[in-house]
């Protein structure tokens, strides 16, 4: 089970990572006449510090009793660990209950996006010259320009209307709103590909439907990539679109569930700080475990 | 008989078309596609038409209504236009706005673009840091806006007692509470501005820089006629992306100062939001939202203007 699913995880991370890899040992080798810049390395160092002092500070306070925090700044190391901050913070903002819905909304939205977007990219790319695809190809590059605040009223009545008001109408939103730019994405990466493969699928006989995901969808792997953790990022991280869609509070996602508990116990900071932590910890883990990846990924979507 | 022959006619003179339009005449060239590529996208084409231009449209419609969001509306013509203009809560959400993201979006740039320097250096532990500065990116604006409210409300003013505007809780100044916000705000997006412009950097040859210290430009010289010119794309790129973004900050806020306080630090978005769900405002605020649609549209393609012409200056 395990292995099934990390093979094409690890097989997509190795091919991702020999590109740029050999590049930078060819550049390395190269910069070796280069002599290590001191001052430029302090000044990386320093500033680093920026970004670690708001976590350190989180995890501290995360980790220390409530007359630790009245007393002190907060940046002190504790002197008696609490560790039910976490098992308060577990119950106290129904965790088990918003990380289901969070990791239910990003794996849809994930395996949604990454199966359709495609699919639609294909098509466009291939008939770009057709003005019923360009049109569709601009029309939905043009909502790129279209901030969230015009549809947020509307799209709430609309949503409700039909009942969708929780997790499946996320994973259908972010499946749709996605499309502008992960259809942009695709489509200039599935240019590349040479179409002669594809024609000779055809000449055997193989439909338009078979030849993508035979041959297309297959070779597809680094924009996959980084779809997917554009989606992943977006829809796990996202406040406004939960906080204007969903109704119930059985269906509250995790960044939901961080704000209710902020507006209703906003000076129990240590068991708040737990579970800011356990909102973040599970795309931190990823991140730093597939770090490189990651970042490669978000260069590859942004830079055309 | 006849539908056959139209659709042979139709066949034809998209064919000719496509040779007037000299545009290769390959076999796939001609005629439709096959029927399998329309069933790709039109799907896909309703739904978003459905989840997004309709309520765009609905928006649009409602704006020259006093809908209340609930009950009875009739229509009242441009009066929640002409209204909006002489809000001055509006107005002043719009100010917000607008120093808010010039500020964030000038700091970020300077900040991101001095890091991703550093980090195309020559220095010790490049991979490491480039993931700590990374790290942002995946957090979620709300949750480390509430550590960064923690920062500024509780340790700040026990830290630094000594310095006037932190001594007391920043966040309850109604003059300088914007400031955490935009510090929370650059913290967060340089993330991604750094990796732009590494990347940018990564594409100027060193011999580049040799030849010119072979010919005396020093490095401010050499940052000006060099590295700037040839990055001004992604430059233009970050400026334009970041410059969008802040205008829609809405995260930030909540997590911070929720508009506070009063109303010092209250965005267009949050006062859509406010508006809108609690005010019993859903027309005005949609008018609100048209308007700010076309300010957004103006801003980014003037960006893309001027800073355009900039490159082509430097080039």
């Amino acid at each position: 089970m395990t292995t099934v699913t990390n093979t094409p995880a690890q097989a997509t991370a190795l091919s991702e990572n020999e590109g740029p890899r050999r590049r930078r040992r060819f550049r390395e080798s190269q910069e070796d006449t280069r002599k290590i810049n001191w001052w430029a390395t302090a000044f990386i160092a320093v500033c680093s510090l920026t970004v670690l002092i708001p976590l350190y500070l989180a995890v501290m306070v995360a980790l220390k009793t409530p007359d630790q925090i009245a007393t002190g700044t907060g940046f002190e190391w504790p002197t008696t660990v609490r560790w039910e901050n976490f098992a308060d913070a577990w119950t106290r903002t129904n965790f088990p209950q918003a990380l289901l819905n969070t990791g239910l909304i990003t794996v849809g939205a994930l395996v949604l996006t990454l199966l359709s977007n495609s699919i639609v990219a294909y098509a466009i790319a291939r008939n770009i010259h057709r003005r019923f695809f360009r049109t569709s190809y601009f029309y939905l590059l043009a909502a790129l320009f279209i901030p969230f605040p015009i549809i947020m009223l509307p799209l709430v009545k609309q949503t409700s209307l039909l009942g969708i008001d929780n997790q499946v109408g996320m994973i259908i939103l972010y499946t749709v709103f996605g499309l502008s730019l992960n259809v942009f994405i695709y489509t200039a990466y599935i240019r590349t590909i040479p179409i002669e493969l594809e024609e000779a699928a055809t000449v055997d006989g193989a439909s338009t439907w078979r030849v993508f995901w035979s041959i297309i969808f297959p070779l597809l792997g680094p924009m996959n990539a980084t779809v997917g953790i554009l989606t992943c990022v977006w829809a796990w991280n996202d406040f406004i679109l939960p906080l204007v869609i969903l109704s119930d509070p059985g269906d509250r996602t995790l960044q939901l569930a961080q704000y209710v508990f902020q507006g209703q116990f906003n000076t129990d900071y240590t068991v708040a700080f737990a579970s800011y932590l356990m909102a973040m910890a599970p795309l931190l883990l990823v991140y730093i475990f597939a770090q490189r990846w990651v970042i490669s990924g978000v260069t590859r979507g942004s830079i055309k | 008989m006849s539908t056959a022959t139209t659709k042979t006619e139709a066949i034809v003179t998209a064919g000719s078309r496509r040779v007037r339009g000299r545009r290769p005449l390959t076999a796939r060239a001609e005629g439709r596609a096959a029927p399998a590529f329309y069933w790709m996208v039109w799907p896909a084409l309703a739904l978003f038409a459905f989840f997004h231009t309709l309520p765009v449209l609905v928006g649009i419609f409602f704006s020259f209504t006093n809908y209340p969001g609930f009950g009875t509306w009739e229509f009242v013509g441009f009066a929640n236009y002409a209204n909006l203009f002489r809000d001055d809560r509006v107005l002043a959400a719009y100010g917000f706005s607008f120093g808010f993201a010039i500020a964030a979006t000038i700091l970020t740039n300077v900040i991101s673009l001095a890091i991703a320097m550093g980090l195309n250096a020559k220095i010790v532990g490049r991979n490491a840091f480039r993931g700590i500065y990374f790290v942002p990116y995946v957090l979620a604006i709300l949750v480390v806006g509430y550590v960064f409210q923690f920062l500024f409300s509780n340790s700040l003013p026990r830290l630094l007692p000594n310095i006037p505007l932190v001594a007391e809780n920043i966040l309850s100044n109604p003059e300088w509470a914007w400031l955490p916000i935009v510090i929370l705000a650059v913290w967060q997006a340089c993330a991604f501005a750094i990796i732009i412009y590494l990347s940018g950097l990564q594409t100027i040859p060193h011999e580049l820089y040799e030849a010119a210290s072979l010919d005396g430009a020093k490095s401010w010289r050499q940052f000006r006629s060099i590295t700037f010119p040839l990055i001004s794309a992604f430059f233009t790129i970050n400026m334009v992306l970041s410059l969008k973004g802040f205008l829609q900050v809405f995260d930030h806020i909540v997590a911070l100062t929720n508009g506070g306080p009063g109303t010092a630090t209250e965005s267009i978005t949050l006062l859509i939001y406010k508006g809108g769900f609690t005010g019993g405002e859903f027309a005005y605020q949609t008018a609100n939202a048209v308007i700010f649609v076309i300010v957004i549209t103006i801003v980014s393609l003037l960006q893309f203007r001027v800073l355009q012409r900039r490159e082509a200056d430097f080039g």
